[in-house]
């Protein structure tokens, strides 16, 4: 089954990462813009991290027949310093028409400060302008109430709650956002946010519309093959096939496929300029490495195992 | 004679279809003197939305119009939106000289991007102001990037300084880039370049790996300089078997 991982924090992550997402049949990803654990204070720092997400990333992905797309923003947590904000929102509308970038994000909402909300809101506005998607980030701490306020400002600022995902949701979240019309993220992190077997039952419960999987892996204790585990274990426990193929794929594509930056035939049928430059379909290259290769469609399914 | 800017117009207007409107009203708000940089990023980012990614898929008379425009302008390989942005580049005329306009863009272009602006550098003005620029992207570990600059361009020929035109070579060697589509490869060797590649060579048959055999055409008119020499008899006492000077 093909797989697409919707949030994933490749920059952090190691070759092996991406071997074993592609082994387990990840054809595709998004990295949204986030904290990277040291807070940046100067905005160059910032600059060259989007450059690096839109180019250096995205080319390493390609290296190992992942398609790598990407969402653009200020987060939550660095919004707090203003001086840092005011300079990123300068440069934010030169990144959000950069090849593959799918959605405004992740954005949203950390401590709930006054500034927090000045930025989201700003960047609500500039995604409704360019007619982008929006990777919603739900707070950690008082996420119910955090959860609520993140789609009442996408509406009070004109956003068609089909073009918002509210991610990082829980059981305690999930109906409200479904209810409201949002698309609905899962991060599936062992033993904290939401592990494999709380989603499968979660599937059962609500089907496949408007949910997506993501793995949400980073710098921190987390699996980039938190979709491909969650997709094995929802087919073994009886969960359609169709719904699935749904929350693992399809509804990713559909949700992030609005910005028109992310189609199904980049994978399958990439254009002649990328296969020449930039997407090496199933080779992995390293200096001094000879090539990998292997038959397309090949999926190493085998060695998955389920915590 | 048509210009390179011409040529480009001509091509992507032939393969805009719908979108030629588009291209023309573009290229007219770009030429307005000191228009603003905004102007210039909108259509970089729009290029390949409205235009598409296909090959630009050049004739060989079009090709031909591009040598006579550029002498060794080859844009054989070059696509439809990449084409566009040198076009749109060639035609911005806003108030900073190229140099700064070129340094900002390459600053946060993604990998695409990056490729189209340095596929172009043949063709803008005051080419030697863009001696860092160049150097970031040979540095860039983007093999395409760098091949950009490498391969079917004849920037590297007619502005590197020895210095950058040897380390070049090496650095497609050690990547793994192909030298054959480097303008000016063979008119362009030279002694130190000669000793670099017969050190390298030793390299490789030391770490048991195979030397490529292109490296040697490019050692071979200095073959009978003293060091170069000693460096070939060694190898020879050694059993090394260098296809270029089997005789």
């Amino acid at each position: 089954m093909m797989l697409i991982d919707p949030h994933a924090h490749m920059i952090s992550r190691t070759t092996d990462d991406y071997e074993a997402m592609a082994a387990a049949g990840v054809v595709a990803l998004i990295e949204p813009a986030f904290w990277l654990g040291q807070p940046r204070t100067f905005v160059g720092t910032y600059v060259d991290y989007l450059s690096t997400i839109v180019g250096w990333e995205r080319f390493r992905a390609g290296q190992f027949g992942i398609r790598h797309y990407c969402t653009v923003g200020l987060n939550s947590k660095e919004a707090n310093n203003e001086e840092l904000a005011e300079g990123v929102m300068e440069w934010l509308p030169r990144f959000a028409l950069k090849e593959g970038v799918v959605a405004i994000g992740e954005i949203g909402y950390d401590e709930q400060t006054a500034l927090e909300d000045k930025y989201f809101r700003l960047q609500l506005t500039l995604a409704k302008d360019l007619g982008l998607p929006v990777m919603v980030h739900t707070p950690h701490r008082d996420k119910k109430q955090g959860t609520s306020r993140s789609m009442d400002v996408c509406e009070e600022m004109g956003l068609d709650p089909s073009m918002v995902i509210i991610d990082h949701n829980n059981e305690e979240t999930v109906g409200e956002v479904l209810q409201r019309g949002y698309w609905a993220g899962f991060s599936i992190y062992p033993s904290t946010k939401m592990g494999n077997a709380r989603m499968v039952e979660l599937l059962k419960q609500y089907g496949g519309e408007r949910i997506i999987v993501d793995s949400a892996c980073d710098w921190g204790i987390s699996d980039c093959l938190g979709v491909a585990k969650t997709a094995q274990l929802a087919l073994q426990s009886g969960v359609p096939e169709a719904v699935v193929r749904a929350v693992c794929y399809g509804n990713a594509l559909a949700a992030y496929g609005q910005s028109g930056q992310m189609k199904e035939s980049d994978w399958l049928s990439p254009p002649a300029i990328d296969q020449r430059t930039l997407y090496e379909g199933n080779s992995i290259l390293r200096g001094g490495r000879e090539p990998v290769i292997e038959e397309p469609g090949t999926q190493r399914r085998k060695g998955l195992t389920i915590e | 004679m048509t210009s390179p800017k011409d040529l480009l117009q001509k091509w992507i207007g032939d393969r805009a279809g719908t979108e030629r409107p588009w291209l023309e009203e573009q290229l007219a708000t770009l030429a307005v003197p000191g228009a603003p940089e905004r102007d210039l990023h909108l259509f970089l980012g729009f290029a390949p939305r409205r235009l598409g990614k296909a090959d630009l898929a050049l004739g060989p008379e079009d090709l031909a119009d591009a040598d006579a425009a550029h002498p060794a302008w080859q844009p054989g390989d070059w696509s439809v939106d990449g084409a566009a942005r040198v076009l749109g580049l060639l035609t911005y005329n806003g108030e900073r000289r190229f140099a700064e306009t070129f340094k900002d863009l390459r600053r946060t272009a993604d990998a695409a991007e990056m490729i189209a602006l340095y596929r172009g550098l043949p063709l803008y003005p005051e080419p030697e102001s863009l001696h860092f620029e160049v150097g970031e992207g040979l540095r860039s570990n983007l093999k395409p990037v760098f091949e950009a600059i490498a391969h079917n361009n004849p920037y590297p020929r007619d502005h590197f300084d020895e210095h950058r035109w040897n380390h070049m070579i090496l650095k497609a060697l050690f990547i793994g880039a192909a030298l054959g589509p480097i303008t000016g490869l063979q008119e362009r060797t030279n002694p130190e370049l000669a000793r670099i590649l017969v050190q390298y060579a030793r390299e490789r048959w030391a770490a048991g790996r195979p030397v490529m055999e292109e490296l040697w055409p490019l050692v071979s008119p200095f073959a009978e300089t003293p060091e170069i020499r000693a460096q070939l008899d060694r190898a020879r006492a050694e059993g090394r078997v260098i296809e270029e000077f089997v005789s």
